[in-house]
């Protein structure tokens, strides 16, 4: 499938940051493509970059095939900030309307009120709306021109779980319209609940791309046994693939039934134990040596 | 430039203002707060006596008794109708011919009462002219001052600050990933505080016309035309000085070392006639001293377009300057990733 999007060996560099360093992926048409990795790894640098608000200090980016003017871009793509204040003492549907006049083109209101779960907050001041009520809002702007593609830098970051799954599904039920989705998040399973395609940064470089589940597949085999570190012979943890991690032991095994009866053997205390499939936080932790964190 | 875009930032920064009760309440308060401080303070002032002095020799050769005294300045005139129409406008508190012994006073001036009761004191062999043509009291005289000062606040303020915080909390940066030009969004901003403060000027000035019996008697469409550049010509000032501040205080700072030297200089609340040449200078370089000196001609003097002609090209000029300067420099870059 082509591409909508292509961003060729993309470098942003700061005094003396280099926040985005020879950047390259494209990303195909429908799909919902996540960036991940940690605070300050150049998730939002290389989005915004995307998005025409940031230049590179080397590189380009392609739209549909071509280089694009910003004002020309803006009329086919949605984007969500991070931080975004508002215009004080304006209703949902006045702050929808003005958004709606910048555009040549503009979804119905009713249906964005709609799609957006905003109809019953649309008079309300914008001010006086919870964090998912204004998250959603921001999302209905970046919605407000039908685009093609649409932009979220870290949209649920502050949510509560709630909030955080109802939002996932906005995010759902918009893909199935057909928009290309380009997301930021250091939420490993909102990446691994709504991205087909995900990008891993870590300090400005790309250090792992594809498909979650395609990842994972290449890079574990079996379960993740986790629980409270505890007195395990070294011989234990070499067997069993098991580290030291923080104030917990972490195995990567295929053998679970044999590694929870060796540990029951060996008087291990098992109140905190955990078996999971391993996950993008895993795959991180492989990756960089250290753990992702919020 | 389209007219949509431009009309919707215009619709919603003026619901914004509207609905923003307080910010509202004192635009409307803080004129009407101004003018009855004023009448209140300089009513009731210590007065500072002012002369001009009327003479074809040296003045000093035969200097009055009454102009010796610390609290008296004299300014030299060499017309009499320039000495007398700074009289009639409160520039100056009292006339001397010294040549001729005469003296005029207009007689809604405090300050020239007691001017001249020192000067029978003194110089009894000065003979009364009264000045002729319209009363001007303090009142009138300082009414352009207060109306182009309201202006200034209105402008400086309410562009300068508002522009600051929506570049701090990123609702510029916001706005710059639409379709929405520079231009766009500077005019909507600039036409929406145009529109509100002519009509708080025109509040003003009608209500104090009603309640002051304040004297207007030139042309209301020059006055509007005057305060139409005047206003354009602060908001772009406004504009300058906001253009790629993040930081509120900065700004409130540089507003305030914008506006005292108008406050002072201007002319708004008292002549600087006779002030150091390097002070008047300055004075000339200050938007202020134009809308206010142009107004007053207007409503004094009802002077036409070709007289205050140009005072209204200074503002023009300096309206551009400013405005080409505040759009190529604006960043609307926030503090926000």
């Amino acid at each position: 499938m082509e591409p909508v999007i292509e961003v060729v060996s993309v470098t942003r560099q700061f005094r003396h940051l280099t926040a985005v360093d020879q950047v390259s992926f494209a990303v195909p048409e429908g799909a919902c493509f996540g960036l991940l990795g940690p605070n300050g790894a150049g998730k939002t640098t290389t989005i915004e970059i995307m998005e025409g608000i940031q230049r590179p200090t080397q590189g380009h980016v392609l739209y549909f095939g071509r280089a694009m003017q910003a004002r020309q871009l803006y009329q086919d793509i949605g984007i969500q900030f991070q931080h975004t204040a508002l215009q004080d003492h304006l209703t949902v549907r006045d702050t929808l309307r003005l958004f709606a006049s910048l555009y040549q083109r503009c979804m119905p209101m009713d249906d964005l009120l709609g799609l957006c779960s905003l109809h019953e907050f649309a008079d309300r001041d914008t001010r006086t709306l919870s964090g998912g009520q204004r998250q959603r809002l921001l999302l209905a702007l970046a919605l407000v021109n039908d685009p093609h593609i649409v932009f979220l830098d870290e949209p649920t970051s502050g949510l509560d779980p709630q909030a955080r799954q109802h939002f996932w599904s906005l995010i759902e039920s918009i893909r199935a319209r057909g928009k290309t989705i380009i997301m930021t998040t250091h939420y490993m399973e909102e990446a691994q609940q709504l991205c087909d395609d995900i990008a891993i940064m870590d300090r400005g470089r790309i250090i792992a791309r594809g498909a979650p589940d395609a990842l994972l597949a290449e890079h574990f085999s079996g379960a993740m046994v986790r629980l409270d570190d505890a007195v395990v012979p070294e011989s234990l943890l070499a067997r069993y693939g098991g580290q030291r991690q923080d104030s917990h032991l972490r195995f990567q095994t295929t053998e679970v039934e044999s590694l929870i009866a060796e540990l029951i053997r060996q008087g291990v205390p098992l109140g905190h134990l955990e078996v999971q499939p391993p996950n993008l936080n895993d795959l991180f932790l492989q990756l960089t040596g250290y753990a992702l964190r919020a | 430039m389209s007219l949509r875009r431009f009309l919707a930032v215009l619709r919603a920064r003026n619901l914004e203002f509207m609905r923003d009760r307080s910010t509202l309440i004192w635009n409307i308060a803080f004129p009407v707060i101004l003018i009855a401080g004023f009448a209140l303070i300089f009513g009731n002032s210590n007065p500072v006596f002012k002369v001009g002095i009327l003479s074809a020799q040296d003045a000093y050769v035969s200097q009055p008794q009454v102009t010796r005294s610390e609290q008296v300045g004299t300014i030299p005139y060499v017309s009499q109708s320039d000495a007398l129409a700074a009289l009639r406008r409160h520039q100056v508190h009292l006339v001397l011919d010294v040549d001729q012994r005469l003296y005029w006073i207009n007689e809604t001036s405090r300050e020239g009462q007691v001017l001249e009761e020192l000067l029978a004191f003194h110089d009894p062999e000065y003979r009364r002219r009264l000045i002729g043509g319209l009363e001007v009291r303090y009142v009138d005289w300082a009414m352009p001052g207060v109306l182009a000062m309201n202006i200034m606040f209105a402008c400086l303020f309410g562009v300068g600050y508002v522009l600051v915080r929506y570049r701090k909390n990123g609702v510029l940066k916001r706005l710059r990933a639409t379709p929405l030009s520079t231009l766009e969004f500077l005019a909507a901003h600039m036409a929406s505080r145009l529109v509100l403060v002519m009509a708080v000027s025109a509040a003003l000035l009608l209500g104090g016309m009603a309640l002051l019996d304040i004297v207007m008697v030139g042309s209301f469409w020059l006055l509007a035309f005057i305060g139409l550049l005047g206003t354009l010509c602060l908001i772009s000032l406004g504009l300058l000085i906001a253009t790629r501040s993040r930081s509120e205080e900065l700004t409130g700072g540089l507003i305030n070392f914008s506006t005292w030297p108008m406050i002072f200089l201007s002319g708004a609340w008292f002549s600087i006639e006779g002030a150091p040449y390097w002070l008047q200078l300055l004075a000339e370089a200050l938007p202020l001293t134009h809308i206010v000196e142009a107004a007053r001609m207007v409503m004094l003097d009802a002077a036409s377009l070709a007289e205050v002609q140009y005072h209204l090209s200074m503002l023009a000029l300096m309206a551009a300057v400013f405005l080409s300067l505040g759009v190529l420099l604006f960043n609307w870059e926030s503090d926000h990733r």
